[in-house]
């Protein structure tokens, strides 16, 4: 089990703990509590690659599982190209653990839910509001990673997700405000402290509200604009159209039957003017920038975490990279961004935290609205889409506001905007500064078959975007 | 792999270490196997086995749940104490139903979903299969990738009055994409039984896609006649069967809010849940234990009914909506208990044409239009008009004057369903279809006049 050709990799999750609490117009809608364990264990057998996983942790089971998954490796290797070749790693004996400030299973449930109870009750408060959804996630998710190479390495990761969302319908229309933002609210590798930071009660009855007068607010118009996004959705915009088609597995056509492939294709590496000379994207797993969702200490090939520049002013820089793809780019060593989603699942090429940087002049986001003639400033996002290449996207957001000679001016309801992913970011022409960047979570990244959901971290500021097609989505209907 | 007599003992321990005054226990066991390859040849390959319960305690009016995928003493011990412990301090839900003591009406037979061959595929055979379809591939100067999937899986619950159902089925999948050097085609199919299932057959289609939509050429966006695959149908479809919920209307976020008894759809669109539909899949009881109902959804453009989990279907008797929804009783679609959704149809079957259409008839019936084998990422834009956005995919052809011209780029849309649906022109038998964006149904394929494409991307 220990030859140059035979190499297991042991991968455990132990105490992976979940807590899951939701309300609903005044009532409980979701209130459950998780744990699983297991073993996957990934092997290379005859240049291929085997995998196998069990919750029987039994040493007799152990060994059937590791021997199922060589009768794997051994099959994969009739229909081959040739050897999996790995870059190499110095494998490594540690320990991390996410900086945990509270730990969020010490939290009774009761004040929880009087918490989410709290915030429902400022939602329904709001004249015009039928329906009101918060929710509250909590993982402890324990990992031992052994290796044939020498590795052994035990991480612990905490994460923690907040949000809600007030609905509207009248007439013909149902319309939605969320906060911190949509889709379950805001995700990071913390403790019960993110619940305490994002002011949650205090904005609930303004969100209310919006969601309310979206119903008087005129429809966005459709035509060419000027667009300020929000960080939130600039974070969206960041996954959908760099983290995605950077993932090197997509461009080798590994992902070509589900998820899609890339239009970055090897030769633009260091060529392509992938956006403008304010475009600074980093792909960043190290705890120093910040408590995202993609932050570790070493990935699930034992590498360790990293920062990979992805765009240098504007310049495609950086791929994101594994063990078996490095060498596709010239690389003598992986970028460490293989993860799986638990242990019954074979890790993939997966985003870590992809993120703008921000603007390195001081500029806030009222300064950046005084400084647009003319545009929509779009908030939240409410829709997303993308092809299989990422080259053409479309998003729609829960609320939008024109901008007129410096000033928001009215609020829009249904702005969206659609459009090329390397022209939308040649179009960014400023982009807010350190005070107004946050780090966003996205919890429910699909990717892989089987299926595996990941969460990945985005840093952005909200930013501006020259000549964008707007309105696009409601064009024809 | 856990059986239902293990289960039943699992469960007499849960209700001797609970102290609710109910205990409920949903089991969910299996192996399942994936062989994955691009580039022609297999990179991935995977297998599985776990087995989980999930542990749900009532003290009166509170409930709540905890699961686990350990089943010795100490750890349901502590799912059971995690579940009393959170439902001990919630709210009292006056709305929260005692557990139901049977599962309610029978549907009456359903076919068998488990086969043994399916249940035994080897890591060999299916490597077999792919190779065979690399060879098609090669044969082609194509590159291929897909998988090949199967599982045995069972499904189950019992509770503390004494209700208790069980569910064994095998699953098969083979999905194919064939590339070119600007072009793409791809097929998939699933059926219980992987005999049914024909991977070079699926791989000679994808293949004769990508080779016949290359160099393609690009065409405005506007409105079109489109003819949807019965893959195309089912995953733009999809998104709107979670409104068909009684909750839904409840909670007022159904594009049905209102439309309940009104003709929404063509007088061509008839829309079924029929569980044991012989070309359906799935287990036959509800996240409570309660048998599904055969339900009809939509008949001649019309919304008929919605389906009801128990405590919906009560809800809805004491609501304003209740006599604008059609019958209202409980149909056995519901959620597991606490869940926000509520309950949705999982087991769609559309009706048949009384004139049915194949694909090449519908080609040859249209003057100028598109042929779409695949639609991906798909978004809903507007919950209440249902204007869903997303691309067409691996295989989207030009045809003019009954004959398929050549391939073309691929294009966006923004497409209301109520529209789609209305401007059904013809139809194809309804087959077993399984795409990537929503679940396996049995959907026919469809010609579909002024469909709206908005914009076209650059392959």
């Amino acid at each position: 089990m220990g030859s140059k050709h035979f190499q297991p990799t042991w991968r455990v999750l132990c105490s992976d703990r979940s807590r899951a609490l939701a309300t609903k117009n005044g009532k409980i809608s979701h209130a459950s509590d998780g744990e699983s364990l297991g073993i996957g264990i990934r092997v290379l057998a005859d240049g291929a690659w085997g995998f196998a996983a069990s919750d029987d942790l039994s040493r007799a089971a152990v060994e059937g599982t590791a021997a199922r998954a060589v009768a794997i490796a051994k099959a994969s290797a009739r229909v081959k190209q040739q050897d999996v070749r790995l870059a190499p790693e110095k494998p490594v004996t540690a320990e991390w653990t996410t900086p945990c400030q509270i730990e969020p299973f010490t939290i009774s449930v009761a004040q929880n839910i009087d918490l989410l109870f709290k915030i429902d009750s400022e939602l329904r408060s709001v004249a015009g509001v039928t329906m009101a959804e918060t929710n509250m996630n909590f993982r402890r998710e324990e990992q031992w990673l052994v290796s044939s190479e020498g590795a052994n390495i035990h991480q612990t990761k905490y994460s923690t997700g907040v949000g809600y969302a007030a609905h509207a319908f009248a007439g013909s229309e149902i319309q939605k405000r969320s906060y911190p933002t949509s889709y379950g609210g805001q995700w990071q590798n913390k403790g019960y402290e993110l619940i305490h930071e994002l002011k949650l009660v205090e904005n609930a009855r303004r969100i209310g509200e919006e969601a309310v007068a979206l119903h008087k607010a005129d429809q966005c118009p459709e035509g060419t604009f000027t667009i300020v996004l929000d960080d939130a959705q600039l974070g969206l915009q960041i996954h959908e159209s760099i983290g995605h088609p950077i993932e090197l597995d997509r461009v080798l056509g590994m992902e070509a039957n589900f998820a899609g492939t890339s239009f970055l294709t090897l030769e633009k590496l260091r060529k392509l003017r992938y956006g403008s000379d304010l475009v600074n994207v980093v792909a960043d797993a190290r705890q120093e920038h910040g408590p995202g969702l993609g932050t570790f200490g070493f990935d699930d090939e034992g590498v360790p975490a990293q920062c990979t520049p992805i765009i240098t002013n504007g310049l495609f820089t950086g791929y994101l990279s594994s063990r078996e793809t490095a060498h596709a780019i010239g690389a003598d060593r992986s970028g460490g961004t293989l993860r799986a989603e638990g242990w019954n699942r074979l890790p993939i090429i997966r985003m870590t935290n992809v993120s703008i940087l921000p603007g390195e002049e001081p500029l806030t986001l009222e300064q950046l609205i005084a400084d647009t003639d003319q545009g929509v400033f779009m908030q939240t996002n409410r829709s997303w889409s993308i092809d299989d290449k990422r080259y053409n996207f479309q998003f729609g957001c829960e609320i939008g506001w024109e901008i007129k000679n410096g000033k928001r001016v009215r609020m829009l309801k249904n702005p969206s905007y659609s459009g090329i992913t390397t022209e939308f970011w040649n179009s960014l022409d400023a982009i807010c500064s350190r005070d107004e960047w946050t780090l966003w979570g996205t919890p429910n990244c699909g990717k892989g078959q089987p299926q595996q959901v990941m969460g990945t971290g985005h840093g952005a500021a909200p930013a501006r975007f020259r000549d964008i097609r707007v309105g696009s989505a409601y064009k024809g209907n | 792999m856990l059986n239902r007599n293990k289960a039943a003992d699992v469960f007499d321990r849960i209700q001797r270490y609970s102290t609710a005054d109910e205990v409920e226990a949903l089991f969910y066991a299996g192996h399942s196997s994936l062989t994955r390859f691009a580039n022609n040849t297999i990179h991935q390959n995977v297998a599985e086995e776990n087995s989980v319960v999930s542990v749900r305690t009532a003290f009166g009016e509170r409930t709540a749940r905890a699961t686990t995928n350990k089943l010795d003493e100490e750890s349901l011990k502590r799912a059971v104490k995690s579940a009393e412990d959170i439902a001990r301090v919630q709210h009292p839900d006056p709305e929260l139903l005692a557990m139901p003591a049977s599962g309610g009406k029978n549907y009456g037979a359903i076919p068998s979903r488990h086969f043994d061959e399916t249940a035994a595929i080897t890591p060999e055979q299916r490597a077999e299969a792919v190779q065979k379809v690399v060879s098609v591939a090669r044969k082609q100067k194509l590159t291929t990738a897909g998988i090949f999937s199967t599982a045995e899986l069972v499904e189950g619950i019992f509770n503390s009055r004494g209700l208790n159902d069980w569910h064994t089925q095998t699953s098969s999948d083979i999905s194919v994409t064939m590339l070119a050097a600007d072009s793409s085609g791809w097929q998939k199919a699933n059926s219980p039984n992987v005999a049914h299932l024909d991977a070079v057959a699926l791989a000679e289609i994808a293949a004769r896609k990508a080779v016949e939509s290359a160099s393609p050429r690009e065409i405005p966006a506007g409105k079109y006649t489109v003819i949807l695959e019965p893959a195309a149908v089912l995953d733009i479809v999809g998104f709107m069967f979670f409104d068909f919920g009684g909750l839904a209307i409840l909670d007022q976020r159904s594009f049905l809010n209102n439309r309940v008894g009104t003709k929404i759809f063509g007088e061509n669109i008839n829309i079924s849940d029929d569980v044991g539909h012989p070309l359906q899949s799935g287990v036959p009881f509800d996240g409570e234990g309660m048998r599904r109902q055969r339900v009809h959804l939509v008949e001649g453009g019309v919304v008929k009914r919605l389906v009801y989990a128990r405590a919906t279907a009560e809800k809805m008797k004491k609501s304003e909506h209740r006599d604008k929804v059609g019958v209202v009783e409980p149909t056995g679609h519901g959620f597991p208990i606490p869940n926000e959704m509520g309950e949705a149809p999982m087991n769609i079957v559309f009706g048949a044409s009384t004139d049915p259409k194949t694909v090449d008839q519908m080609i040859a019936s249209t003057e100028r239009g598109l042929l779409v084998t695949r639609l991906w990422y798909i978004r809903e834009v507007d919950p209440y008009e249902k204007i869903l956005t997303g691309m067409t995919r691996d295989g989207t052809f030009y045809v003019e004057n009954g004959k398929l011209r050549e391939g073309v780029r691929n294009f966006r849309f923004n497409e209301s369903l109520i529209h789609m649906l209305s401007n059904v022109e013809e139809m194809g038998t309804p087959v077993r279809a399984s795409g990537e964006e929503s679940f396996d149904m049995v959907v026919p394929a469809m010609k579909v006049r002024d469909f709206n494409f908005t914009e076209v991307t650059k392959f």
